[in-house]
């Protein structure tokens, strides 16, 4: 089998003793490109932090595996040894650090001693990768999304996901703050991932991504758990039509979760 | 406190001491009323650090420091702070207060440029050096540790760039306390003269533990006369068992320009002052402070920018990391005297805290008496963030790494201003071993 399969069993996550996600079941296989979509409030931004193993979230019940491996288990950086990426919605600014130290330090650290990138090998694959995301080259030396506008950051973090070429991605709301011409430029950078090697999870508020990212599979969430499974029509059903026949159909009033909105 | 300065250091010692060295009248005067003024003058005051218990009176003064023959008689951890890939070294090196090596390249020599140890520029250099020490900067009697020094003095450099010349390549001072309790009464002064500009980076070294007890006591005047420019770099890396007073002064004339980049790093209980006075219109200063406290330390640093000139600029930046028990306190002062119209003081403090039991406090102070200017300050205290460190491990990078390169980034806007590459370098090793 190629690539890597992350698999969600009945997970459960609570912040500050609230439960947020309520078991939520999932598979991604190298390969294949899932969308995450539902109304906000809904659990989808949890799920994604509490895969990486964000401080704030408490795991309460549930596994998560990678390749087999207990993902639970792992400190944060284990994860991401073992091939998670997560594309965080809000990106942490580290004043001091320029982009391309970081970048590197990040590559060095899945290699072992002795083997380190190549400079050359590096600023070649950094510029082409910066070309194709049409970012300012100048921001190779700047400090670690230290004033970086919001469109800026997005693509900042499509540019470590491609250089950092993880077996599955989790990207949260990479959508959010982009005008249509960034939109256009951050789904070249994801879509040039695609391979049997490579799986993602792509969580989304509107459909408009998916307009350039071809989902194979698409969950919808809510009260922090999948409450539906489809293909890409279900992405277009949801676009035409809203939420509201989901919650018809399955008999719910409040799709919420937790107190925050 | 009765005054332990009895204890040996008398009248007649001075008396023999300055003669021991040769020293014009001026000199040998100036140390005896020092000497007296010592015993009825109260200690420095630093704000909400009680020094009442630390040593100040427990060091050896006589030092027998040797001459070295070539740069390979150093041990590499002197070494690594020196540029060794240059042709020309402006380098002077002090072991145990006496002067080890010296070398200036010839154009600067020829251009009329002075770099020498304080000893021998009181002696050859007396009319000059007395026209600036401890007049116009430091006072004598400004508490009993200036006047101690005074007296005591026994060591330093003196620098002097005449009008008109701009000296490219830095200066370098390396005092390096090799006995474990050598008292470094070390008097430092930087004169850049008219439309001159001089860049001067050194560094205090010393391996001693807590048990070796020493005391430095250092005085550090820089003079930079109307549109002279002056950028001088420092690290202080001095052992646990080293008391430290060091006041580094700076007075800027009109048009003229001082820089500080001080990377604070000594292991022991340090009292540190930086002061500069703008005196004359449009005349600019900068301080840039980093430091790092660990194990028990105590330290308080004051940034202080004194603006008298028209249009005058000041910049305080302090950043430090506190981490195991270490104490400090970070005083940032910008004051603009009446008339001091159109100026503009501004000041940054950030303390970053690596444990809960380090502590660390800044003071952000302006104290204005004129209406016509603008300023500013920021301050924080905080921890790392632990989202900072959760987006850098969410790419692999282990906690510890993660959280050396927060350390690193925090301190980077100092440690980036250092003159010489090797200093910089240096400067960065020490935060390593610091802050790991």
């Amino acid at each position: 089998m190629a690539g890597s399969t992350l698999e969600i069993k009945n997970l459960h996550v609570a912040i500050e003793g609230e439960e947020i996600l309520t078991g939520v079941n999932l598979t991604i296989n190298g390969g294949e490109f899932h969308a995450v979509m539902g109304p906000n409030g809904t659990g989808k931004s949890t799920l994604a932090s509490a895969i990486m193993g964000h401080p704030k979230y408490e795991i309460t019940e549930g596994e998560v595996y990678i390749d087999g491996k207990d993902v639970l288990e792992m400190e944060v950086d284990e994860r991401a040894q073992a091939g998670l990426f997560l594309a965080m919605q809000y990106p942490s600014e580290i004043s001091g650090v320029t982009n391309s130290d970081f970048l590197r330090s990040s590559i060095n650290a899945r290699r072992e001693e002795g083997d380190e990138i190549s400079l050359m090998k590096f600023i070649k694959e950094m510029d082409g990768t910066m070309d194709l995301l049409e970012m300012d080259k100048n921001m190779a030396q700047r400090y670690l999304n230290e004033g970086f506008s919001g469109g800026e950051k997005k693509r900042n973090e499509i540019l470590q996901l491609m250089m950092l070429k993880p077996a599955i991605a989790i990207l949260d709301e990479i959508d959010s703050g982009l005008d249509i011409d960034a939109l256009k430029v951050v789904s070249k950078g994801i879509n040039q991932m695609r391979d049997d090697n490579f799986g993602c999870l792509i969580i989304t508020h509107y459909q408009r991504l998916l307009n350039y990212i071809t989902p194979d599979k698409v969950h919808v969430m809510m009260k922090g758990r999948i409450v539906k499974s489809g293909g890409p029509e279900l992405a277009q059903r949801l676009e035409d039509e809203g939420y509201d026949w989901i919650k018809q159909e399955l008999g719910i009033e409040d799709e919420t979760v937790g107190q925050k909105a | 406190m009765t005054v332990e300065i009895s204890l040996g250091y008398d009248k007649e010692y001075v008396s023999k001491f300055s003669e021991g060295l040769n020293e014009p009248e001026w000199m040998k005067t100036l140390r005896l009323d020092a000497l007296q003024q010592a015993e009825r003058l109260p200690m420095p005051k630093p704000d909400k650090t009680k020094i009442d218990r630390w040593n100040f009176t427990k060091f050896t003064h006589d030092l027998r420091g040797e001459k070295m023959e070539s740069l390979a008689e150093l041990p590499d951890q002197i070494l690594n702070f020196i540029d060794q890939n240059k042709d020309e070294q402006n380098l002077l090196i002090q072991k145990d207060q006496r002067p080890a090596f010296a070398s200036l390249s010839q154009s600067l020599k020829d251009n009329g440029v002075i770099f020498t140890d304080m000893k021998t520029a009181v002696k050859e250099y007396s009319d000059l050096v007395e026209k600036y020490y401890m007049k116009d900067g430091i006072q004598v009697d400004e508490h009993r540790l200036t006047a101690l020094h005074a007296a005591l003095m026994n060591g330093g450099v003196f620098v002097y760039v005449p009008e008109n010349v701009q000296v490219e390549e830095p200066l370098q001072a390396i005092f390096w306390q090799e006995d474990p309790e050598a008292a470094l009464f070390n008097h430092v002064i930087v004169v850049a003269d008219k439309n001159s500009s001089v860049t001067y980076v050194e560094n205090y070294i010393s391996h001693n533990n807590e048990e070796e007890e020493a005391v430095t006591n250092i005085l550090t005047e820089v003079f930079a006369h109307d549109n002279a420019k002056v950028s001088f770099g420092a690290v202080d890396n001095l052992g646990a068992g080293t008391t430290t007073y060091v006041n580094r002064r700076g007075v800027a004339d009109r048009d003229a320009k001082i820089e500080w980049a001080l990377g604070q790093m000594n292991d022991g209980y340090t009292i540190s002052e930086n002061y500069t006075y703008l005196m004359g219109d449009n005349a600019l200063g900068d301080a840039k402070t980093v430091s790092v406290g660990r194990g028990n330390q105590k330290q308080n640093f004051t940034a202080r920018i004194v603006h008298y000139g028209k249009a005058s600029e000041g910049y305080i930046l302090q950043h430090g990391v506190m981490k195991d028990k270490a104490t400090a306190i970070f005083n940032g002062i910008g004051k603009i005297e009446h008339g001091a119209t159109k100026s503009n003081a501004e000041q940054e403090s950030r303390v970053l805290m690596l444990s809960k039991d380090a502590r660390g406090d800044a003071n952000p102070i302006l104290l204005i008496d004129e209406d016509d200017v603008t300023a500013g300050h920021a301050a924080s205290v905080g921890r790392v963030d632990p989202m900072q460190l959760f987006y850098l491990m969410s790419r692999g990078i282990s906690q510890k790494e993660a959280e050396r390169l927060v350390i690193h980034g925090f301190l980077a806007p100092v440690v980036n201003q250092l003159p010489i590459d090797a200093v910089k370098e240096q400067l960065t090793q020490v935060i390593e071993g610091k802050v790991n």
